[in-house]
């Protein structure tokens, strides 16, 4: 079964699982910042904000990627910066994570924020009136409460990280090992001839984890739903 | 005791009340509209008024002048709301837990299982909210709130979301609540017979205004207050007898009343609303009539309305009972204060929601 896939394949879907774990690790917290934020607070310049975190859902990916590898590029504002304290994302994994985090959050936190504002209000002053501090209201009864749109706001972020592929290519390139995730991969295997097959088993491999999220995602919805519905 | 003195503008509406709360229920009394929950929740800090001072105890929750203004969650107020608001992520143990986590550990508190056996409430501590009935969320939500060692509870209507067979249901909790536990509850009505039975102080609201203000006999029979179809007496009564007909037998200062069925054992103490245009009034001791309850008394005061009625308050053993008849009526009867008059009131006009256990300073 593990010879099924060749080395290269392989070296793919370890990068791809490993990039898109941690893009959705680190924005997950970052992202229920924000969903609270826009769903909670007014505040100046909170359409911006909204615009922000959507505009790579509309952008060519291949734009977004170029404004990655220009901000974050080692000769970019941010990057330079960077790079001096020895932290690089250019043509790095780290970059591929970056620019699939990118991609993926605001479909992250459009699902997160549509749960927060699915609590009712009502319950978070009832906790307050319980003695609860802003924060103590935030962790047992708002985030609880939202915990289904969180989870699939988690898993869809995850699936869209492992598709990934026009941002990533342009800003940290197509490096095997590094950089070269199931979609370039599948490219790159499209690129040469005789690669039909490898590039066929990433495609099988990649409509099985993209149908194993969705199912977990359903699953643990129910689950959840369930318990904060009662019975 | 709690101190309030608030003023807050919305649009076409002045709220401007001044009032003093002694421990005991006090219910703020009147209709939709007339500012109780707004009084409510500036006491909770759920809403901040344009102007005011409210201070529970020694504490100040919110001064305006002084620029104090504590949080929600600094207050300690066990707040009742209308729909329970139930955490539905939580089991009934886990929701009645919740505010005792948040409570400063020297607070006095409520023991947890005294509580759930007060309320019967044992068998659902497993259970979420959603599995519930309305009348066993509303008993959760009072243990709630009792259980977070408030300073005050706060009540919200909170049985105006219930049919009439569960608001008699909770009610007699909230009637142990008063006699049982030494917490002083602000407790919003529009109910005038659920003002009979809790109340130890009425504060009778009108369009933002305090329009009366006292125990309940007192303010149920202000006919400013209530206008002159909601006026009415409060008697105290002792059950002597439950009867197999389904009445029962009481004793009050002026003799023996006749009600349906009154639940409780012989010897309890129990008080009785009686609506001021259910008495009819008889110079002489009438004879052959059907009603049972015939109460002698002296005209201690008539107070003419704007319209062609009047109010006559009588002294009957010390309790005093207001009956509303026509001017022309007490003019032929020739009524004046000083003067023996009889009372007479159908026991069935007596809903049971008007009856209720009578509170300990009552029955001493």
């Amino acid at each position: 079964m593990l010879d099924w896939l060749g080395p290269e394949e392989w070296r793919a879907v370890a990068l791809s699982l490993r990039v898109s774990f941690w893009a959705t690790v680190v924005s997950l917290p970052v992202g229920i910042f924000i969903a609270y934020a826009l769903a909670r607070w007014s505040f100046p310049g909170k359409q911006v904000l909204n615009g922000v975190v959507h505009l790579p859902l509309i952008l060519p990916p291949v734009v977004t990627g170029y404004i990655l590898l220009l901000t974050l590029g080692t000769r970019g504002p941010i990057g330079g910066v960077l790079a001096d304290w020895g932290i690089v994302f250019a043509f790095r994994w780290t970059g591929a994570a970056v620019a699939a985090a990118v991609m993926a959050f605001p479909l992250m936190v459009r699902a997160i924020r549509l749960s927060i504002e699915a609590v009712d209000p009502k319950l978070e002053q009832a906790s307050a009136t319980l003695g609860a501090s802003p924060p103590w209201v935030f962790l047992t009864v708002t985030l609880p409460m939202a915990l289904p749109g969180i989870v699939a706001g988690t898993i869809i972020a995850f699936a869209k990280a492992m598709g990934e592929f026009g941002a990533t290519i342009t800003f940290v390139s197509n490096i095997p090992g590094q950089t070269r995730t199931i979609p370039s991969a599948i490219y790159a295997f499209l690129q040469v001839p005789g690669g039909e097959s490898s590039a066929m088993k990433l495609v099988i491999v990649s409509v099985v984890l993209a149908m194993g999220a969705l199912l977990l995602s359903e699953w643990i919805g129910r689950r959840v739903a369930a318990r904060v519905g009662g019975a | 005791m709690l101190e309030v003195s608030i003023r807050h503008a919305f649009a076409g509406f002045t709220l401007d009340v001044d009032f003093k709360a002694p421990p005991g229920v006090t219910v703020l009394f009147g209709r939709s509209g007339s500012g109780k929950t707004t009084i409510v929740n500036a006491v909770a800090g759920l809403l901040t008024p344009d102007a005011g001072r409210i201070a529970a105890d020694d504490l100040t929750l919110l001064d305006t002048k002084a620029g104090v203004r504590l949080k929600p969650h600094q207050r300690r107020l066990g707040y009742i709301f209308q729909e329970g608001r139930l955490f539905p992520h939580l089991t009934v143990k886990q929701n009645l837990a919740y505010g005792a986590w948040f409570a400063p550990k020297h607070a006095p508190r409520e023991d947890m299982s005294r509580v759930v056996e007060m309320l019967g409430i044992g068998q659902l501590l497993g259970r979420r909210p959603g599995a519930l009935s309305g009348g066993e969320k509303q008993r959760v939500a009072i243990g709630r709130a009792l259980l977070s060692a408030p300073r005050l509870i706060l009540a919200d209507e909170p049985l105006a979301a219930l049919d009439e067979a569960r608001k008699s249901e909770i009610l007699p909790y909230f009637e142990r609540l008063r006699d049982e536990v030494n917490v002083p509850i602000l407790y919003v009505s529009h109910s005038a017979s659920e003002v009979a039975r809790l109340a130890t102080t009425v504060v009778a609201l009108r369009n933002g205004r305090v329009a009366a203000m006292g125990p309940p006999a007192e303010v149920l029979g202000d006919v400013g207050a209530m206008g002159a179809r909601g006026a009415a007496s409060v008697l105290t009564a002792r059950i002597t007898r439950h009867h197999a007909d389904g009445l029962s037998e009481l004793a009050t200062a002026a003799g023996t009343l006749w009600l349906p069925r009154v639940e409780g054992p012989v010897g309890t103490t129990i008080r009785v609303r009686i609506a001021a245009q259910d008495v009819i009034l008889s110079r002489a001791r009438p004879e052959g009539l059907s009603a049972l309850n015939i109460l002698e008394g002296r005209v201690a005061e008539l107070r003419p309305g704007h319209g062609p009625g009047v109010m006559v308050t009588l002294d009957i053993g010390g309790d005093r009972l207001s009956a509303r008849i026509t001017r022309r009526s007490a003019e032929a009867m020739g009524l004046a204060p000083g003067q023996t008059c009889h009372a007479v009131i159908k026991t069935v006009s007596v809903a049971p929601e008007d009856v209720g256990r009578a509170n300990r300073e009552a029955v001493n």
